[in-house]
């Protein structure tokens, strides 16, 4: 029992899982922003080596930055993301772990990275980290209400706060989940804010702050901090595709595996699309995107799934 | 967080030379801007003096790395017109051509720069991509991509075969086209139209007050273009609009650059259909007389100056460059005014600015009669050591640290 359980915390579908799969993210991620840019981009091994480089080299500590916090945000964010994972129904209904209200447990595990970035950038106490962190953190509060309220709908219409049950729900009444597509658009939106990518990058907007949170971050700190970010993607599509794409759960494992792969592998590629045909916003265009367009459009599909709900109840 | 003063530069990733910007920030808004050049300052005017007018033309072709050939065509200007030499029509088409391709070279960079500030890195791609078309056709006709080396004192060096010319008027096509599609993103594609409209604004008076020099002065309204105003090389029977815009803001200047593209696959055009028969150079004495001379040309960036005075022998006595940027880089504080901090790389982007073209030193005259000495290396070292001190920058520690780990190895 406990063997079993280290096996699938550790390994599958656990950490290493997450690790492979979250370094062919990346390499999926930059093979294909490469393309759309018309260049040649990385070969496979590319996200692995640049980690592994990371690793072996020398940690550098600020002399003013607070050791202990500095060294600790890495670890934090990593396992956030990773323990965010075991609750998601990926390619069976049922998750690892689930209880009612793990919806939002996952939601609040996917936020902690995010106050990592915060902290981390707070407490290494260069300008531009500070300026970055700050920015992150206002980031924080405009995307992660829509968020919030787009992934609710769905589960307002299937009356449950688990995303096991939901999973359940939805593989009981197919084609339920094509209601759900705006939420779909908002959240996809809401993670590439979550994630600090183009348009959204402005904590880390490389030709203003530098680095923003991660400036002073090297080598294996730093290595840490991007694994952490490659997971959370992974995680973040995974969470979005049991979601709002909850179909192709068949009998055969293999198969509905296989469907999980494609689909996260979409949603990562819609991510890497929306990266490469915008531009960066400011951090104040930022806020007002997110309150004046994608909140209310949040709440027309939480209206939309009351009144669908409201409807088949009759 | 209270205001705090933000170092942009000397390095810094937003800027591709290194030049120093202090900024004031309370939260993301700027409060304070001052700037200081003098970091890539190397002492081509100085150097001039000690070379003779032939090898002047490359040393002030190495003033900038983009517009290589607006300076050495204003130094050869300048020296022509001492000289009283009288250039054959051919070479000064062959200058007009290059020149302008120059310009189509510059302002496909800058849109790309332009992209990239503002986190748009597709665009720097594409641009950078489309740009390789018109540095091939420069590498074709002048042997080089970047420093030409085409122009003599008395001429050009190098012919335009019909061959050539053919391969230019198709390089001209592919880049009209690929320059109508950028038109297109600038105006239509609203993340950008966001980044840009209603930043880094310079009204009109303003700019004239400060002396605002080409897109950035002509996006503001001025109406002002040397190839018009005071045609040097082929100019004067080139047909071709001067663009000007009112918006006042990046968002003007982005439009100022792609129309002036526009403009240029037109000259080129019309220098390679009208271009006379003649011969490439004529004869200039080694010793240029005794005289001085001040020669325009409009840069990509904006009007360059160069000044020579010559003494009669073959080296001349003086040679002073007014580079575009240093004329823009006064504007860039009143545009930043009341900005916020992710608009100031793409504002200062927007002038298009070439820091170590305009670079300078400074002399400071002590008052009190003191007789000004020179430093020599450990002085000057000690000097910084101190003055960096003195701005609460102290590394003796750091030093002592090196030194003992040193000592254990």
């Amino acid at each position: 029992m406990i063997t079993n359980a280290l096996f699938s915390i550790l390994v599958f579908p656990g950490f290493c899982f997450l690790f492979i799969f979250g370094l062919a993210a990346e390499f999926i991620d930059r093979k294909a922003y490469a393309r759309l840019q018309n260049r040649v981009g990385p070969p496979w091994f590319q996200p692995g080596a640049d980690f592994i480089k990371l690793i072996s080299k020398e940690d550098v500590l600020p002399e003013e930055a607070n050791p202990r916090m500095f060294k600790a945000m890495p670890i934090f964010a990593l396992t956030a993301a990773v323990t965010a994972f075991f609750y998601i129904p990926l390619w069976t209904t049922n998750a690892m772990y689930s209880f009612n209200g793990d919806l939002i447990v996952v939601l609040y595990l996917l936020t902690i990275p995010t106050l990592t970035f915060f902290l981390g950038g707070w407490y290494s106490t260069s300008l531009y980290s500070k300026i970055g962190a700050v920015r992150s953190l206002t980031q924080l509060f405009a995307y992660e209400v829509p968020m919030l309220m787009s992934i609710l709908a769905p589960a307002l219409l299937a009356g449950t706060w688990s995303l096991s049950e939901m999973s359940l729900f939805y593989s009981q009444h197919p084609w339920y989940w094509l209601s759900n597509m705006l939420g779909f658009g908002i959240a996809l939106i809401s993670l590439l804010g979550k994630l600090e990518k183009v348009p959204f990058d402005i904590p880390e907007a490389e030709t203003e702050i530098v680095a923003g949170t991660f400036t002073e971050y090297s080598g294996r700190l730093f290595g840490l901090f991007r694994l952490g970010i490659d997971i959370e993607n992974v995680v973040g599509a995974s969470l979005l595709a049991a979601v709002y794409l909850p179909f192709g759960i068949t009998s055969l494992p293999i198969l509905s595996f296989a469907i999980y792969l494609c689909k996260v592998i979409f949603i990562i590629l819609l991510m890497t699309l929306m990266r490469s045909l915008f531009a960066r916003f400011r951090i104040d265009q930022m806020l007002d995107f997110c309150w004046r367009f994608l909140s209310p459009l949040a709440f027309v599909q939480v209206l939309l799934s009351l009144a669908l709900k409201g409807f088949i109840a009759k | 967080m209270k205001n705090v003063v933000i170092p942009i530069g000397p390095q810094h990733p937003a800027l591709k030379e290194p030049e120093s910007f202090n900024v004031m920030l309370s939260g993301e808004r700027i409060m304070a801007f001052s700037a200081r050049l003098g970091y890539n300052h190397r002492g081509i005017e100085k150097a001039c003096e000690d070379r003779t007018y032939t090898q002047d033309v490359y040393l002030t072709e190495r003033i900038c790395g983009i517009c290589s050939h607006s300076h050495s065509t204003c130094f050869v200007q300048a020296v022509e017109e001492i000289a009283g030499a009288v250039v054959s029509k051919r070479a000064l088409y062959i200058r007009t051509l290059i020149g302008e391709l120059e310009r189509v070279h510059s302002h496909l960079l800058w849109l790309g720069v332009a992209g990239h500030e503002v986190g748009f890195d597709t665009l720097l791609m594409y641009t950078w991509r489309d740009r390789e078309v018109v540095m091939d056709i420069l590498a074709l006709l002048t042997g080089n991509r970047v420093n030409y080396g085409i122009n003599t004192i008395g001429g050009v060096r190098r012919d335009v075969a019909p061959a050539q010319a053919k391969q230019v008027l198709k390089a001209v096509n592919t880049l009209e086209e690929r320059t109508k599609y950028y038109i297109e993103v600038a105006t239509q594609e609203a993340t950008l139209i966001n980044r840009l409209s209603g930043v880094g604004i310079l009204p009109k008076e303003d700019a004239i007050a400060l002396g605002a020099v080409g897109p950035t002065a002509r996006a503001s309204g001025v109406d002002r273009d040397v190839r018009r105003d005071d045609p040097y090389a082929a100019y004067d029977e080139m047909a071709f609009k001067v663009i000007t815009d009112g918006h006042c803001d990046v968002y003007g200047r982005t439009l100022v650059r792609m129309g002036e593209l526009m403009e240029s696959y037109k000259i080129i055009r019309q220098v390679l259909e009208k271009m006379p028969e003649g011969p490439l150079t004529v004869k200039v004495p080694r010793k240029i007389p005794a005289g001085e001379a001040v020669s325009r040309y409009e840069a990509p960036r904006g009007e360059d100056v160069h000044y020579v005075k010559s003494n009669g022998t073959e080296k001349p006595e003086r040679v002073k460059v007014r580079a575009p940027t240093l004329a823009n880089m006064q504007n860039v504080s009143k545009m930043l005014e009341d900005r916020q901090l992710a608009d100031l790389p793409i504002v200062i982007a927007a002038i298009d600015p070439c820091f170590s073209c305009t670079d300078r030193t400074t002399l400071i005259n002590d008052m009190s009669g003191k007789e000004t000495k020179s430093m020599s290396w450990p002085d000057l070292r000690l000097h910084g050591i101190e003055w960096y001190r003195s701005q609460g920058i102290d590394f003796s520690k750091l030093n002592k640290k090196l030194a003992e780990r040193a000592d254990r190895v």
